[in-house]
């Protein structure tokens, strides 16, 4: 905060170091002031929050200080938990950035602003960020043991995809809707990236002899790399912090960390752990810290190619 | 401009017609199929195969305010909340972000990485201290509804920001500032007068994304037991699964129609050429 002073006046070397009087007023006191109202709701809705979330696994119900939470996290359940969360993430992102990165590709030479593209992102945005609850609904609709799939395989060809158990309500039923959401958050993020290769890097491979697959694997891949792995650990944290369709599909059970928080909040106690939620919430932070630190490493690196 | 991009597919930087073709096809019917498949759910007559219109038309006959009484709780409160967060995001975010762009630009990074923890802290993450701090929040406000919005304020932080900032890229707010400053005006007349009017399409863009992610918001209320319209559309999925659907649907086309508004007015061409221009330096 310190140096705004001086910072200001070499910001504006054209209208030198005499400005207006009204504004000097402006730079006393008064201009911190009006920072206070966004720092105290930060404060108070954000920063105390999130410590508490992070700090209660710490403590017992008394208020004493523990470390038994934090080995709950050590749990075979919680182990479990944590297991299948970074499977269905890790294969969710996967296939998810893989397809959208396709879509993308299909897009290249549309125009920017055509009706096509300006469809495709606003019913990306909403399936990418809308979707939760209705999500569940649809896929329930979907492949549900009702389903418009389910029944039709069943009548025509007599195949029950649900011969082995409802697995729609459990871990591998969660893959789907997932993806249902990757990919069009793969298409919002990794779209200005493709968007960014240069034609003229093509003309300079074809006029050096190259060919389309040098192209694609000596130029555009190499290029387009730290983009598509920082998308690929963006929907990877988006999968894992992902709560509402687990939560619409899974109304019993905690196959899922985000479920174990959920089952934590409610029945107070789980393994007989009174702030577990406040143990498993540390548990995901730390994951979701180490990935988005990977995305902002790789996500740098994608600037220096956008210019 | 008619031979440019047939060159682009011959280098093989741009797909064929038909590669373009054959890729939206396919995983566009794939992405409609689940919401045909809802549709289609929406007119069923209990599971016998029958199709009937009753499930829209008891929904919107007269007496349904009274029988799906929680869900219509449900849209009021999340309409609510969405105009209570807009007006957090207009009184509380956008000034700060002015006051930050003309006043501390050293403080700008700073600013930006506290508009994206939100990503990093989600919302399953947060709620665990918000309960804490809504039994003190609840001690002050009262228990109303409204008082939810304190929290979707931070969930819509990063998109609120996005939006708003591209905006003040975009135009350059400084110079605009000084003029009218120097032209003898106040600040709130170089407030009202310049900075907003140039502003309105981020903060309109910032609005629309706001009450998007607001009525889709599910994890925050549910788990503190407040009644919003997805909580809503859960719990009245149980014993009426049809309406619950269609209301599915039409939060789906509403939150479409919002977002493609935002596509036309909240990007306009200067905005995509200020960045551009700042990617460039």
């Amino acid at each position: 905060m310190k140096g705004d002073a001086e910072s200001d006046t070499r910001r504006h070397p054209l209208t030198g170091s005499a400005p207006a009087p009204r504004f000097s007023r402006f730079r006393g006191l008064l201009k911190y002031v009006g920072l206070t109202p966004f720092a105290v709701y930060v404060v108070i809705f954000l920063a105390i929050p999130t410590v508490l979330a992070v700090v209660t696994g710490f403590f017992d119900a008394e208020g004493g200080f523990t470390l038994d939470n934090i080995s709950g996290l050590f749990e075979p359940v919680v182990l479990n938990a944590f297991l299948s969360s970074f499977g269905v993430s890790a294969l969710s992102a996967v296939i998810g950035s893989i397809v959208g990165a396709l879509v993308c590709y299909a897009l290249l030479g549309t125009k920017p602003d055509g009706a096509l593209r300006s469809v495709i992102s606003s019913g990306s945005s909403v399936l990418a960020q809308f979707g939760g609850v209705m999500l569940a609904f649809a896929f329930i609709a979907f492949i549900g043991s009702q389903g418009l799939v389910t029944v039709f395989l069943a009548n025509t060809f007599g195949i029950d995809i649900f011969e082995n158990g409802i697995w729609l309500y459990q871990v591998p039923g969660l893959l789907l809707p997932y993806i249902y959401f990757q990919v069009p958050l793969m298409i919002i993020t990794f779209m200005p990236a493709l968007e960014g290769l240069k034609s003229q890097w093509a003309e300079a491979n074809a006029t050096l002899g190259g060919t389309r697959f040098t192209y694609w694997t000596r130029i555009a891949f190499p290029v387009l790399a730290p983009s598509f792995f920082g998308s690929l650990l963006l929907l990877f944290a988006n999968a894992f912090s992902s709560y509402a369709t687990a939560a619409a599909l899974i109304s019993q059970g905690s196959f899922i960390v985000p479920l174990q928080i959920r089952g934590s909040l409610i029945s107070e106690t789980v393994l007989g752990r009174e702030n577990l939620a406040g143990a498993l919430a540390l548990g995901m932070i730390v994951v979701m810290v180490v990935v988005m630190w990977g995305y902002s490493i790789l996500q740098s690196r994608t600037a220096r190619w956008q210019r | 401009m008619s031979r440019g991009p047939s060159t682009a597919v011959r280098i093989g930087t741009e797909p064929s017609k038909i590669m373009r073709g054959v890729i939206l096809t396919i995983v566009g019917v794939v992405f409609l199929l689940p919401l045909i498949a809802m549709l289609e759910f929406t007119f069923r007559q209990g599971f016998e195969g029958e199709h009937t219109l009753d499930h829209w038309t008891t929904l919107f006959s007269p007496d349904s305010a009274r029988t799906y009484r929680s869900l219509f709780t449900g849209i009021t409160n999340s309409f609510l909340l969405a105009a209570v967060t807009v007006g957090i995001v207009l009184v509380v975010l956008l000034p700060t972000m002015i006051l930050v762009h003309l006043q501390f630009p050293k403080l700008r990074r700073v600013l930006e990485f506290i508009c994206i923890i939100p990503i990093t802290v989600p919302a399953i993450v947060l709620v665990v201290g918000l309960a804490p701090v809504y039994a003190i929040v609840v001690r002050v406000f009262g228990g109303s509804i409204w008082t939810l919005a304190f929290a979707y304020g931070i969930t819509v932080l990063p998109y609120a920001y996005r939006s708003i900032q591209s905006n003040l890229d975009a135009v350059d707010v400084i110079t605009l500032s000084e003029a009218a400053r120097s032209l003898g005006a106040g600040w709130l007349n170089v407030l009202w007068r310049v900075l907003l009017p140039n502003l309105r399409r981020g903060i309109l863009a910032a609005s629309f994304i706001s009450v998007a992610v607001v009525l889709g918001e599910f994890t925050i209320a549910s788990l503190l037991n407040r009644v919003n319209l997805q909580t809503a559309m859960l719990q009245i999925s149980q014993s009426d699964p049809f309406v619950a659907v269609i209301c599915a649907l039409l939060a789906l086309v509403l939150a479409f129609i919002l977002l493609l508004v935002i596509g036309r007015v909240g990007q306009p061409k200067s905005t995509k050429q200020a960045k551009r221009n700042r990617s460039d330096s």
